[in-house]
């Protein structure tokens, strides 16, 4: 089985799609010719022709638009944005229109586009090319969002929305697009040729969206994180010396609230872990989820450990960025409760 | 300018704030003079063939065939047969008919909220009839014509309107905010312009497939100041994408006059220069002249010479919707001194002219009309108007996705239902 970091899963699962389907186009900002800033189409437009995979004009609205109305026409598009900071021009047709088509036409019409877009930071990004939006699209009703954590899920995560029948925002940690980032900036980056989860079948497979994956088992603690905060909590959970259970939730929604909660029931203990910041982002959802389930199974209290409540900020990237030493502090406070 | 002041900034003249104000307000005389019209007949036609740069004077232009008189005249007149006519005359006479029952239905309770197209009924009315049934129109909430244009079920709306049980769209959706797959009328939103482009997109998809269907899309005035407007132009030039993109000009966006929107510089048509697309400014009250400039886009269109933007000048004869006086924001007597008239009276003095229609058979049609709106409404009154029958609760859950997900079957049960 090939080996592949996360650009060339997510290049070949496109890639794989478009030879299956011919329902299947890829379009967005140097997508075309060039491949991609972050080179996920490349070679795409010369292998499936021009009208497969195009350059748009620098317009989100009318990239995520056009995708709506191809949709609904019967078309499967896959819209890239180029970073998912520059999504919010897209933010009224995504909430007010793909997310309720199906809802507001009484199932006449429906969008079963899919939106990639690279996200999260560690790269020196500054606060315009670092954010995590996924709470924002996870509150909508109506929105699929998934955020795969190495390549083979990557390459099982896409193809699965791309055959999804609902719009869904497939977040990329751009961080881990060439190797597992941990947390560890000042460390040589491990490749993913290295690391488990590059085994990459070159046909096609899907990962199914709404089913997290237990990456480390544990009995004192259970860890929730997904992207590039897996990496992170393998790294935190070890420089604790906690035995914590990780979760890779994969997708956020659908949400799998059954792994969650068996996990939680088991160890009795809960942090959740996300880079975007900490006020009103998923991890408050997810605190109250396992609040309201397995409060009686609790033996402290719910932990978050996030991105500060500050816009990204350039200098300090590393200040900003919830690395592992703060999940492990975080583990052995809730140790100690 | 001196050495003290190189650049004269001392005599610079204070900079002022231009807020554009409509030519009359209540209790004053209504004007249009603001406006540019042209005599019916007097607008060239080019062949549909050639490129933009060669026509570029349409958009300052007014597209009018039928005149004051009532007589069809000039290069646009689309030559249509008599009974074709009275088809769009009596589909625009059962649009008013339909509006002004719903209206007082609406002040009698039965339901929240409607919107009448009093005055622009000829728009959907004629592009309607004029188009394939394979094309798709992506509405706005007053081209109710385009349904009626195809013959929709009656009833079926009446119980949209009323949310009962019968309602097609579940309860979910404000009255009039309407979707109809098989009549080709995409899915009505409250936010408006966001399906100009979703258009362009579908328009798109059709040329990807290598199909023959193209796309229709309309916005108001005011509406062209949002970013979906020239986000839609400029794809559907960049992938010249076969569809028309319609602005209704009715003058008014709830309160504000078209100046607001932009209309006092230059015309609506005339924004489609600057993309290298078509500008057609068409007389919207003329059922003829709509239908010819229909002709003329659709034709473009189908021959993969891309998109249109056609400006239908009309006026939006009622208030924008239930919640608004009028009276409050332009002249009473405003809708009464429009220019261009009532695009019902103009096609049946029409008609009357070329000896194919009558006073009384056209009373005889209105008084048939309102009895069969009155049916209609009636049975959608046995079913039930708004809060004395709805759609099952349970139906409330459904289609969020195609399949729920646990949350909405947990809650559903949480509801009990």
């Amino acid at each position: 089985m090939p080996k592949m970091d996360m650009i060339q899963a997510l290049n070949s699962a496109l890639d794989v799609m478009m030879s299956r389907d011919p329902d299947v186009l890829v379009f967005g900002e140097d997508v075309g010719y060039f491949g991609g800033v972050f080179r996920v189409t490349d070679g795409l437009q010369r292998k499936h022709g021009l009208k497969r995979c195009f350059d748009t004009p620098i317009s989100e609205g009318g990239i995520i638009a056009t995708a709506i109305g191809m949709g609904a026409y019967g078309l499967r598009p896959v819209a890239e944005i180029q970073f998912a900071d520059y999504i919010l021009p897209a933010f009224d047709q995504l909430v007010s229109e793909a997310a309720r088509l199906r809802y507001r036409s009484g199932g006449e019409f429906w969008a079963p586009i899919t939106v990639r877009s690279p996200y999260g930071g560690g790269i020196f990004g500054g606060q315009t090319h670092s954010q995590s939006p996924e709470a924002i699209f996870a509150h909508v009703t109506g929105l699929k969002t998934v955020i795969p954590s190495n390549p083979y899920d990557a390459k099982g995560l896409l193809i699965a929305s791309i055959e999804d029948d609902d719009p869904v925002i497939f977040l990329e940690p751009k961080r881990i697009y060439n190797g597992p980032f941990d947390g560890h900036h000042d460390r040589a980056l491990k490749t993913w040729a290295e690391s488990p989860g590059s085994d990459v079948p070159e046909g096609h497979y899907t990962v199914p969206l709404g089913k997290a994956a237990v990456v480390r088992e544990g009995r004192e603690a259970t860890v929730l994180a997904y992207g590039t905060m897996v990496h992170v909590a393998k790294s935190g959970i070890e420089e604790s010396g906690v035995d914590a259970e990780l979760i890779d939730l994969r997708s956020i929604v659908p949400l799998d609230i059954d792994t969650i909660v068996a996990s939680v029931r088991k160890t009795g203990r809960c942090i959740i872990l996300h880079e975007a910041s900490r006020f009103g982002g998923f991890g408050g959802e997810l605190s109250s989820l396992v609040q309201e389930r397995c409060f009686y199974h609790l033996k402290s209290p719910i932990g978050r450990v996030a991105g500060w409540d500050t816009p990204y900020p350039h200098a300090f990237e590393w200040d900003y960025f919830p690395g592992p030493a703060r999940l492990a502090a975080a583990l052995k406070r809730v140790m100690e409760d | 300018m001196s050495p003290q002041d190189p650049i004269g900034a001392s005599s610079r003249p204070p900079l002022q704030l231009h807020i554009p104000e409509p030519p009359a307000r209540p209790g004053q005389a209504p004007r249009f003079d603001h406006l540019p019209f042209s005599p019916a007949g007097a607008i060239r036609r080019p062949d549909p063939g050639v490129a933009e740069p060669e026509m570029r004077d349409l958009p300052y232009g007014l597209i009018r065939v039928l005149d004051d008189e009532g007589r069809a005249v000039g290069p646009w007149d689309p030559g249509l047969d008599a009974e074709t006519l009275r088809r769009g005359l009596k589909v625009m006479a059962q649009t008013r008919a339909f509006d002004d029952r719903m209206f007082r239905a609406q002040r009698q309770g039965k339901t929240s909220f409607y919107m009448k197209s009093t005055g622009e009924e000829a728009i959907g009315a004629a592009q309607s009839m004029m188009l394939d049934r394979d094309d798709m129109c992506f509405p706005t909430y007053r081209v109710l014509s385009w349904l009626w244009a195809r013959d929709y079920p009656m009833l079926d709306l009446v119980n949209q309107i009323f949310s009962n049980e019968g309602d097609p769209l579940k309860g979910r959706q404000l009255p009039i905010l309407f979707s109809a797959r098989d009549y080709g009328f995409y899915s009505l939103s409250g936010n408006l312009g966001t399906r100009f482009s979703q258009a362009v997109g579908w328009a798109m998809a059709s040329a990807y497939r290598g199909d023959t269907k193209i796309a229709l899309a309309y916005v108001g005035d005011g509406t062209t100041a949002e970013g979906d407007f020239h986000e839609a132009l400029t794809f559907a030039a960049v992938y010249r994408a076969p569809v028309i993109l319609c602005v209704t000009n009715n003058q008014w966006a709830i309160s504000s006059y078209a100046g607001i929107a932009g209309a006092e510089s230059t015309t609506f048509a005339a924004k489609a220069i600057a993309y290298g697309l078509p500008g057609l400014r068409v007389d919207g009250n003329d059922f003829l002249a709509v239908w010819a400039a229909t002709v003329w886009a659709a034709e473009r269109a189908r021959t993969n010479k891309g998109a249109t933007l056609i400006e239908f000048v009309t006026y939006r004869a009622a208030g924008h919707s239930t919640s608004d006086d009028p009276t409050r924001y332009r002249p009473a007597e405003e809708a009464a001194c429009w220019p261009l008239g009532d695009p019902i009276e103009r096609l049946k003095t029409h008609l009357i002219a070329r000896g194919e229609w009558s006073a009384e058979r056209h009373t005889q049609m209105e008084a048939e009309l309102a009895d069969g709106v009155r049916a209609a409404v009636k049975e959608g009154e046995r079913i039930g108007t708004l809060g004395q029958s709805k759609p099952p609760v349970r139906q409330m859950f459904e289609d969020v996705f195609k399949e729920p997900d646990w949350r909405v079957l947990e809650q559903r049960r949480e509801l009990g239902v």
